[in-house]
């Protein structure tokens, strides 16, 4: 039986006004892969996530997810993917324990009191689930916005900078954690950063955006090889800066 | 730290779900239950409208023939127009509450359905409600021997129509703040006001000049406290005022949830859901 991609974007374009935000992109994302969605700021990185997550309509284009028109037919692919963002934060008046209790009720999670407890367990946050969302410091509301993230054990978890505002040892677990439960789950990850490192070690492909169009894609080693740099931020410079001639504009092909 | 297993996965249920609508009701009254001063403030101005008319109708008893005829007319007017009003902003301030929260992203990234957020703030409002209108109504049985709850079984029939009527209002604000943003959060307050002087909430219908009748019965209020007044001056339930506030209200819950769900779609095309707040 033919395995479908988890996420499948054709011709993708959002206009804002006069602003091509996202600008006829095509990619491939197939089950089990952990992609780096790279790019400079208003890049159109952020866009590309929201329209795949439903929260924003394209002006054309499709996006499929599992098989699923994500604008026809998101309330059918919803409860297989989750989002984390250090930028958007959960209620600040609610406690973790009970902000992790209504989204795991939302995800309708079965056995949620342990779901939670493992993963506050395997997040470190047993000590801080009885104090409010809003008085944790940002890199504890960055690992509450990913235990929130993994409730629902996503096959499709989309996550912008998911270590941002994390010392270096958390940071390193949480990237810890995020390979073993892509390894353990199968589940696919598209992961935007701008931290070089952590795409290298995480992903398997990079897609890199600039004015809202995918330039090159590729596996970390091979872009470093191509673009005969020492490593891939120094790839990124060359492409978001727009200084390589070699930048391909692939738009159209698979990212595979 | 140790390492995140993959649980059990639940089957996809793409159908209405009563658990989530029953998770936004809980995420609400989290919100309440953490803040003695938010539930003192449900009750707080009811209360304090209860005892002003309290003593206006005392004063006014003793000097208005009409009045006197009934004397809970007033105190009755003020706590079913409560309703109306505490209906509304028990709908709308759970939805800034996500917006001061910037919580919307989060929620409509989960499969919460539109249409299920809309059933929670109901449910939210009529608890909400209910936490402030009845202490006063109670309290008023000691202080001015008067008992709403003499109307009877019509006070149900007050109750729902006036409450679906602050739905319908809630459902347009909180479209418009979809549209607008905060910067649209004192429609929340003062929206509802332009419904009181046509409502007749505190006189009869027929003192408003002919034009503004015809506006008047357009809206399920008036219909309301008409037939609050021929329960209490002849004792008789009409139900053909009943009826035309019941269908009013259908036809404005309908434009109100098509306006929320049309707001809805635009903030999904403009993707304000992930930015919108403070």
């Amino acid at each position: 039986m033919l395995r479908t991609s988890a996420v499948r974007v054709e011709n993708l374009t959002k206009r804002f006004g006069d602003v091509v935000a996202v600008d006829g992109i095509s990619f491939e994302l197939p089950r089990g892969a952990c992609i780096g969605l790279l790019g400079g700021n208003g890049a159109g990185k952020t866009t590309t996530i929201q329209m795949i997550l439903g929260l924003l309509l394209p002006n054309s284009g499709t996006v499929e997810v599992f098989g699923e028109d994500v604008v026809r037919h998101r309330e059918r692919v919803l409860p297989r993917l989750n989002f984390s963002s250090p930028y958007v934060e959960l209620p600040h008046r609610l406690t973790i324990a009970e902000n992790l209790c209504i989204y795991a009720e939302l995800y309708e999670v079965t056995d949620p009191k342990a779901r939670i407890a493992e993963i506050a367990a395997a997040l470190d946050l047993e000590r801080m689930m009885d104090r409010e969302a809003g008085r944790l410091s940002a890199g504890q509301k960055t690992r509450v916005g990913l235990a929130k993230a993994m409730l629902n054990a996503p096959e499709l978890l989309l996550l912008d900078e998911p270590t941002a505002s994390l010392d270096p040892d958390t940071a390193d677990r949480i990237r810890a954690h995020l390979a073993h439960y892509r390894d353990e789950t199968g589940g696919t990850i598209l992961l935007a950063s701008h931290n070089m490192a952590e795409v290298e070690r995480l992903c398997d492909q990079v897609m890199m955006m600039r004015a809202g169009k995918i330039v090159d894609r590729g596996a970390p080693t091979d872009l470093i090889a191509r673009h005969g740099r020492a490593n891939l931020e120094e790839v990124f410079l060359d492409l978001v800066r727009g200084t390589d001639a070699d930048a391909t504009g692939l738009d159209g092909e698979a990212a595979q | 730290m140790s390492e995140i297993a993959a649980p059990e996965r639940p089957p996809v249920k793409p159908h209405f779900s009563r658990r989530r609508v029953l998770a936004m009701v809980m995420r609400y009254w989290y919100l309440l239950r953490g803040s003695w001063p938010r539930i003192v403030e449900l009750m707080y101005w009811p209360t304090i409208q209860m005892i002003m008319w309290g003593f206006i109708t005392l004063h006014l008893r003793e000097n208005s023939s009409w009045v006197a005829d009934a004397s809970g007319v007033l105190l009755s007017g003020v706590l079913l127009w409560d309703i109306l009003f505490r209906g509304q902003l028990g709908y709308t301030l759970p939805f800034l509450e996500e917006l001061y929260s910037r919580n919307l992203g989060q929620l409509f990234v989960s499969p919460l359905r539109p249409i299920e957020m809309v059933a929670a703030l109901m449910l939210t409002s009529f608890l909400r409600t209910l936490i402030g209108i009845v202490p006063p109504t109670l309290l008023a049985i000691p202080l001015f021997a008067w008992n709403l709850f003499d109307i009877g079984l019509p006070l149900i029939a007050f109750f729902a129509n006036l409450l679906i009527m602050g739905w319908a209002v809630g459902m347009l604000v909180t479209g418009l703040l979809l549209r607008v943003g905060l910067g649209g959060e004192s429609l929340a307050w003062f929206l509802i006001f332009l419904l009181i002087p046509v409502s007749a909430v505190y006189y009869p219908v027929d003192v408003l000049p002919v034009w503004l009748q015809t506006i008047a019965f357009a809206l399920p209020p008036v219909y309301v406290f008409e037939g609050m007044r021929a329960v209490l001056f002849d004792g008789t339930f009409r139900w053909d005022l009943f009826a035309g506030a019941l269908g009013l209200n259908i036809v404005y819950l309908s434009i109100g949830a098509g306006i929320f769900l049309h707001q809805f779609r635009i903030a999904r095309l403009r993707g304000t859901l992930l930015q919108s707040g403070e």
